[in-house]
């Protein structure tokens, strides 16, 4: 079981979501994630689920819609572009607490932009996943065998909060190829149970179920928004998470996730050669953010903060900012819209930027 | 211990299955190994390449690099294109069939004919492992036997194939050492 398995990132993440109870996945083509729902296409009738490969991203995000609302454990997955047209039904499965979980395998934008990897997405996923303030629990796995064990667990928190979790990757991470672990295959029996809420089961009373994002009177939408707004201030609290890389005595410290938190270790690692005590706070969830161990970095102790994404302008750079405060100077290097970035001209730029 | 190699040639010569089956080996025998294609709008005809790391000791953190141990290069193009990445001291191995070798002192230079010693096992088409098979003989830290195993997999469903592709990998493996 606990083999290690030479797999492709997206075909891995696929198996994985199989493995976690996922039986419905609707998708549309784009790349660099069209293994995904190529891999599904087959493996998901061998479990006795349904693939679809919808006619547009807006029908397959609503058809998760409907799998969702039955109890079904539901995926959908894109790119970029692919993913804010799925912006409509994000919001309707955020008012409707319906469960899913999505696969954003980032690519260059904005706009069809390039299908080479990028880390442009970050506001739209972490910020504004849909109208009405509804937000995503985003996890941002930083390697392939992260995005394995993170795509299962997935499907878990978006069962247990009712909401949308994003896999916020990259085509790195998607078209790799390496060893990873796959989790074990769960039997459907071992779900949690739905049947308070689905809507192939009836009311205590008898009457049937409507679910939907459409509350009247307009109060129970604001009750909804309430609910939504102790769900992330829970979220805050209890589920954020990171990893610290080298940070007991690091004087500069590096932000990054995803495949820019392997570029960052690659520099450390080189500057740490050189005696240049550098280290790594690495994001692990997006949203919620770990806010907590970027306000206690002590400026006593740490000379700068340096964030390293796929992305120009920077966008994660922005929270950096706001949770490193001006206490120590915050700066951001990367490369975007494709272009890939390699840990050996990160190192060169980062050298330039040394306080 | 880490090896950096990029492999690089033009769409249909069978350079993305050469990068796979080392980094899939190299996984099987208890190392650490990525394996990274250029993807995209590649086409036959078109450039490809991808990249192979293999650490001994420890995960490997990125895939991408930008300096190379070793460079393989099967076309023209390509070495055009990526002579430039191989790290001082370096080994280039090259096609010899399609590509000039340059004498350049600074690095290791290995030319293998792959057409012809593809023609002469039996079909020009088996070029890449002629390639991959002396790869393994430069190296030598490959197990022919299970680099062969993952190509019959590869090839499960044209099995009649297989024992060609074998012969061409040990005739890569045989010239290398001949050299």
């Amino acid at each position: 079981m606990s083999e290690i398995q030479f797999m492709k990132g997206n075909e891995a993440i696929a198996e994985a979501a199989v493995r976690a109870g996922c039986r419905f996945f609707a998708g549309y083509p784009i790349t660099p994630q069209n293994e995904i729902p190529e891999y599904l296409s087959s493996r998901l009738f061998e479990v006795g689920g349904t693939f679809i490969q919808g006619e547009s991203e807006v029908a397959s995000i609503n058809m998760v819609y409907g799998a969702s609302s039955t109890g079904t454990r539901c995926m959908t997955s894109s790119s970029g572009c692919g993913i804010v047209l799925k912006t409509e039904g994000f919001g309707y499965l955020t008012g409707a607490n319906l469960p899913c979980v999505v696969i954003d395998m980032s690519r260059g934008g904005p706009g069809l932009g390039s299908i080479l990897p990028a880390q442009q997405d970050y506001f739209y996923a972490t910020k504004a996943i849909s109208n009405g303030g509804a937000r995503a629990f985003v996890l941002a796995p930083g390697n392939m065998q992260e995005a394995v064990d993170m795509t299962y667990e997935a499907f878990d928190i978006a069962d247990k909060y009712r909401c949308v979790v994003l896999l916020l990757c990259d085509g790195v991470i998607g078209n790799m190829m390496g060893g990873v672990t796959l989790p074990r295959m769960r039997e459907l029996s071992e779900l949690p149970d739905k049947s308070d809420w689905v809507i192939t089961k009836r009311n205590g009373d008898g009457s049937m179920r409507m679910i939907t994002s459409c509350y009247v009177p307009i109060k129970l939408v604001e009750d909804q928004n309430i609910h939504m707004a102790e769900m992330y201030e829970a979220w805050k609290k209890t589920e954020s998470r990171y990893e610290a890389y080298r940070m007991e005595d690091a004087e500069v410290v590096f932000a990054a996730y995803g495949t820019s938190a392997g570029i960052a270790r690659e520099v450390i690692k080189a500057l740490r050669a050189d005696g240049i005590k550098a280290g790594l706070l690495r994001p692990q969830t997006l949203f919620p953010f770990p806010e907590a161990p970027y306000r206690a970095l002590d400026p006593e102790k740490v000379k700068q903060v340096i964030c390293l994404e796929m992305s120009i302008p920077g966008q994660m750079v922005e929270d950096i900012r706001a949770y490193v405060d001006d206490r120590i100077p915050v700066s951001h290097w990367g490369r975007s819209g494709g272009i890939l970035m390699k840990p050996e001209e990160a190192l060169a730029a980062v050298r330039t930027m040394l306080i | 211990m880490e090896q950096s190699l990029l492999i690089a040639g033009f769409g249909g010569q069978g350079v993305m299955l050469i990068g796979k089956t080392l980094s899939h080996a190299s996984v099987d025998a208890g190392k650490f190994s990525t394996f990274f294609p250029a993807y995209g709008a590649e086409q036959r005809g078109g450039t490809a390449n991808c990249t192979v790391i293999v650490s001994d000791s420890e995960p490997i953190d990125c895939p991408l690099r930008e300096q190379f141990d070793t460079i393989i290069i099967m076309n023209e193009l390509s070495f055009t294109r990526f002579a430039g990445a191989l790290k001082p001291g370096g080994t280039l191995m090259i096609n010899s069939s399609l590509v000039e070798a340059r004498p350049d002192p600074s690095v290791k230079t290995v030319t293998v004919d792959t057409a012809k010693i593809a023609g002469e096992v039996g079909s020009p088409k088996v070029a890449n492992m002629v390639m991959l098979g002396a790869y393994i003989g430069y190296t030598g830290i490959y197990d022919v036997d299970a680099i062969k195993k993952l190509i019959g997999q590869a090839l499960a469903k044209r099995p009649e194939m297989a024992e060609l592709n074998a012969r061409a990998i040990d005739a890569g493996v045989a010239a290398v050492s001949a050299s």
